[in-house]
């Protein structure tokens, strides 16, 4: 049998590479889609360890960050195009209005 | 070797090479085609750890719903390629060595101090099975579920809002 | 029944006296003004008399404290008032011979402050004489050496307030500086007197550790044993402030200036009470002066110098007041000679009798004077215009009164000259009869009262063997004689030289009233001390038995053949001085007839032996130049123009422009407090380069963040 050590290092794996695509993109829909990834990862960890402790927790968190993710989905890609008709650009370098 | 350990492992490169695809494509859209192969396969992981309930969740949700919206917003958004930047050219290499060393401190986490631990036990017959999963969800988390509910009429009513044009141009 | 708790109102009520009059008295008439005033000498010489009688029977001093004043250390000391027959005899003849003198005052200044156009200022001088007889009280109560001083001071104030009553003018009431000059002058002496006490105060209190008189006196024979050198040192320094006060060689010369104050002024002050304070101090510190012979001798011929010496100066002098002044410079030198010798007895009565008739002298001159200023007025027809007050004019027509302005334009009038009278005798009966008595007492001729006084100091200083001060007061008598009566010939007799003495009017009767007691006081106080030699134990010597009870008097004597010596003197005195004088009388312009025999020795007679002018010149001048050396080098150029100039504001601003302003402030703390203000800009700077807008940047900080926990939670 696999050892749960090998999906949480798998998991942990996927979401270092998720932070990696946020910071290094400039994109911000693929930005988003790193973001999911890194969701995605965080789940995968769930469901292993709930596996191994026999409970279902794990998975009923699972289903709930899947429900918000995809709420989360749908207002960002909203604002992405809400910027995106303001600015006409999407590279994320142009929307630095926070500058000090 | 077992099968499950080759099973897993190539899966896991599986996931890994789509991970990377997506963050390397040039073009949005390979990124999105890459991430839906990296949702599939983790489907696969799921059905792997019993939970098929899950796992055709991740199918229909993730992979069907949201990189679809994804698909379409590219496709909105105009595919071009940006060009390289010349903006904060340090933060680049700084951010892969930052992500390294994260997966580092994780991977040292776990096998050099051992945190977590143990094999995987055998599986229980209808663990993580729909039936389950229901029974879970509407016994001990009502709640949530209610309330999930409500934020999704948020994010419905968030979204039309967001994108809605002023009345009257200007 | 005695009445010893008076003591203290005799100088109370002086003190009410001039409070009225100095607060309220601007309502008041000149009468009820001079009434109060009066009043507040006439009561204290009530009390006098009182305290006499209580001290009748009761041979000790008695010691009324009125309160605690100083209480330092080793010195302790109260206002205590000291009845004995020493002070009462002072109080006495201070406020007797006082209210006289006030009341003649109420006359005399009733005319003066007219002639001088500022009837306001009449209520001012009866305030100063009451402060005047206050002092003076205070001076001859005291129980202590301080109690003394503060009267001798005081009296000393108010001889410089009341010469220089009309201080805008002189004497003849032009605008001048003449009469403050003259107050100056008097205040100064007397300073240089006053320093002189107060060593011999200091070396008192040093060496008995009190004040007090009888702590003093007590000790003075275990002192002068150990340390004789000690009490000559006390004495001597006290005869400097008795000449200071008392007008002995070499601090006369204020007295003959005093006479630029009003007549009773120099009557009461300058005659009768205040310069006789030294003697009295003299005669107080008996047991001091008698415990060292080499002392006495001292004072003895200063005393008999400044006689003989005053009395020829007052031979040429055509000053009215000025003879009379000289002569009380001389008879206080008779005075102080006679207590020099340890004849206290006698000086006390000299003091007692001189009083009596200098002041009805003075007090006549002044009718005198009054007379001529009448006589003068009457001639321009004109009448005085009395509310105009006398301000100064243009030298032109200045000081004049209007009358004399309109009737003679050029002309100053004199009234005291003595050239300019002759004849009053006629016009001025009563004033001339009173002035004749008052001259025979002074000259010595038997019996009035000067016969005796100055005869048992004539005694006393033969018989003690003071050969040189007898012959020295012999030729001095013999003058005195000679220029009282000169004065007579040229006053009364003769014809008179200008139309002013012809037209002198008498005074009125509050003037005469007062010289009349005085005469008959003149011709009577001779029984006062009449020798026992002559009437018996009974009758004689009243007045040294009575001083005998608090200081040690020796016997009186009475020797017929000085007796003889000096009336006889003082007859061929006068018969001189008729002959040059009275037989052919002086008209207008003549010279002196003495002039003729003397020469150069009349010239300086007339001008008092230029001491005046040898003063200025030794000291005066002397110290002008030290003061103008002082201003000017050492004040100037040194250490205005070159200490403050250069060294303190060149240092300072040396200091403030170079070193603290440019080193310390704009390179130091500018630097600073700039600096950190530039650092606080390029710190803030190179940190908003975080804000940079980038939201790479910023998720690049989070994973930072992450990443940097986890370490640390996993190696911790």
């Amino acid at each position: 049998m696999v050892p749960v050590t090998y999906y949480v290092a798998l998991s942990a794996i996927l979401f270092s590479i998720g932070a990696l695509g946020v910071l290094v993109r400039r994109n911000p829909l693929i930005i988003f889609m790193s973001v999911e990834l890194m969701l995605n990862a965080a789940n995968l960890a769930f469901v292993a360890f709930t596996r191994f402790y026999q409970t279902l927790n794990g998975q009923i968190f699972v289903f709930f960050v899947m429900t918000v993710s995809a709420a989360e989905v749908a207002v960002g890609l909203a604002l992405i195009v809400t910027i995106f008709r303001t600015k006409h650009s999407i590279n994320i370098d142009e929307m630095n209005g926070l500058k000090g | 070797m077992t099968v499950d350990l080759l099973l897993f492992f190539i899966l896991a490169l599986t996931a890994i090479a789509t991970a990377l695809g997506m963050l390397m494509s040039r073009s949005a859209i390979y990124s999105a085609l890459f991430l839906v192969l990296n949702f599939g396969t983790v489907a696969v992981f799921y059905i792997l750890l019993n939970a098929p309930f899950i796992a055709l969740s991740q199918v229909s949700v993730y992979a069907g719903a949201i990189m679809v919206l994804f698909l379409f917003v590219i496709m909105l958004l105009g595919t071009e390629v940006l060009p390289d930047t010349k903006a904060l050219p340090w933060q680049r290499p700084l951010a892969v060595i930052l992500a390294v060393m994260l997966a580092g401190e994780a991977i040292y986490l776990l096998f050099i101090r051992k945190a977590a631990g143990g094999q995987i036990p055998a599986p229980v017959e209808s663990f993580g099975s729909p039936q389950a999963v229901g029974l879970e969800l509407f016994k001990h988390y009502l709640l949530p579920f209610e309330v999930t509910s409500v934020l999704l009429l948020i994010a419905m009513v968030g979204a039309i809002v967001l994108t809605k044009k002023e009345k009257g141009g200007q | 029944m005695t009445f010893f708790y008076l003591a203290p109102w005799i100088v109370f009520l002086p003190v009410i006296g001039l409070l009225v009059n100095g607060f309220v008295g601007q309502r008041f008439s000149e009468k009820v003004i001079g009434i109060i005033a009066s009043l507040a000498s006439g009561l204290p010489f009530l009390i006098s008399i009182l305290l006499a009688y209580s001290l009748a029977g009761h041979s000790e001093a008695v010691r009324w404290s009125v309160g605690e004043w100083i209480h330092v250390g080793k010195l302790q000391l109260d206002w205590i008032f000291r009845v004995d027959t020493l002070s009462v005899t002072m109080m006495l003849v201070v406020t007797g011979v006082g209210t006289l003198i006030h009341i003649y005052a109420i006359g005399y200044m009733h005319e003066d402050v007219r002639n001088k156009s500022d009837i306001k200022r009449f209520r001012r001088f009866f305030v100063f004489l009451n402060l005047f007889i206050a002092a003076m009280l205070i001076l001859v109560s005291g129980d202590s050496y301080l109690m003394l001083f503060v009267g001798w001071e005081g009296v000393g104030l108010c001889s410089f307030l009341l010469i220089g009553f009309w201080y805008e003018m002189d004497t003849l009431g032009r605008p001048s500086w003449a009469n403050s000059e003259a107050a100056k002058k008097a205040f100064v002496a007397n300073r240089i007197g006053d320093f002189g006490f107060l060593i011999a105060g200091f070396l008192i209190f040093w060496s008995f550790g009190s004040l007090q008189f009888d702590a003093v006196f007590n000790a003075v024979r275990s002192i002068s044993a150990v340390n004789s050198p000690l009490i000559v040192a006390i004495t001597l320094f006290m005869l400097l402030g008795v000449a200071g006060k008392s007008a002995q060689i070499p601090l006369y010369v204020w007295l003959p200036d005093a006479m630029a104050g009003p007549t009773p002024v120099s009557a009461l002050i300058h005659a009768a009470t205040m310069v006789t304070a030294g003697v009295y101090l003299i005669a107080r510190s008996a047991a001091l002066y008698t415990a060292v012979p080499a002392a006495q001798f001292v004072v003895a011929m200063v005393g008999a110098v400044t006689a003989l010496f005053a009395a020829t100066i007052a031979v040429a002098q055509f000053d009215m007041k000025k003879v009379l002044a000289y002569s009380t410079i001389s008879q206080l030198g008779f005075m102080v000679a006679g207590v020099g010798m340890g004849a206290f007895g006698a000086g006390m009565f000299h003091l007692v009798t001189h009083a009596f008739f200098k002041a009805l002298l003075f007090l006549s001159a002044g009718s005198v004077l009054l007379g001529m200023e009448r006589g003068h007025h009457s001639l321009s027809h004109h009448p005085v215009n009395e509310n105009r007050s006398l301000k100064l004019r243009s030298t032109h027509e200045a000081g004049k009164t209007p009358a004399e302005q309109d009737a003679h334009p050029e002309e100053v009038f004199d009234p005291g000259d003595m050239r300019n009278m002759g004849g009053l005798r006629k016009t001025m009966p009563v004033t001339f009869w009173v002035y004749v008595i008052g001259a025979l007492a002074l000259a010595g001729i038997f019996p009035f009262a000067g016969f005796w006084s100055k005869d048992e100091i004539l005694a006393a200083a033969f018989s003690q063997g003071y050969t040189v001060v007898y012959w020295l007061l012999t030729i001095a008598a013999f003058l005195t004689a000679f220029y009282i009566s000169r004065q007579i010939w040229m006053v009364f007799f003769g014809e008179a030289r200008h139309e002013a003495a012809a037209k002198a009017q008498e005074s009125p009767r509050v003037i005469t009233v007062p010289l009349m007691i005085l005469a008959a006081l003149a011709v009577l106080g001779g029984a006062l001390n009449l020798p026992k030699a002559l009437v018996g134990e009974g009758l004689g010597e009243k007045l040294s038995v009575w001083l005998g009870q608090t200081i040690s008097i020796p016997p009186g004597e009475f020797i017929g053949s000085v007796a003889l010596i000096s009336t006889g003197l003082a007859l061929l005195a006068i018969l001189i001085s008729w002959l040059l004088y009275g037989r052919e009388p002086l008209k207008v312009g003549d010279a002196d007839p003495l002039k003729k025999f003397l020469g150069p020795v009349f010239t300086g007679m007339e001008h008092k032996w230029f001491v005046d002018e040898g003063y200025k010149a030794l000291f005066i001048d002397r110290y002008a130049d030290i003061a103008r050396f002082t201003a000017n080098v050492i004040d100037g150029r040194f250490w205005h123009d070159w200490f403050h100039e250069k060294v303190i504001v060149g240092t300072y601003n040396f200091l403030s422009n170079i070193a603290l302003d440019r080193y310390v402030d704009q390179r130091g703390i500018d630097a600073l407090v700039n600096g950190v203000g530039r650092w606080t800009k390029e710190a803030s700077a190179s940190v908003r380069r975080l804000q940079n807008g980038f939201v790479r940047s910023y998720a690049l900080a989070v994973l930072v963040g992450v990443v940097a926990m986890l370490g640390y939670l996993l190696f911790k």
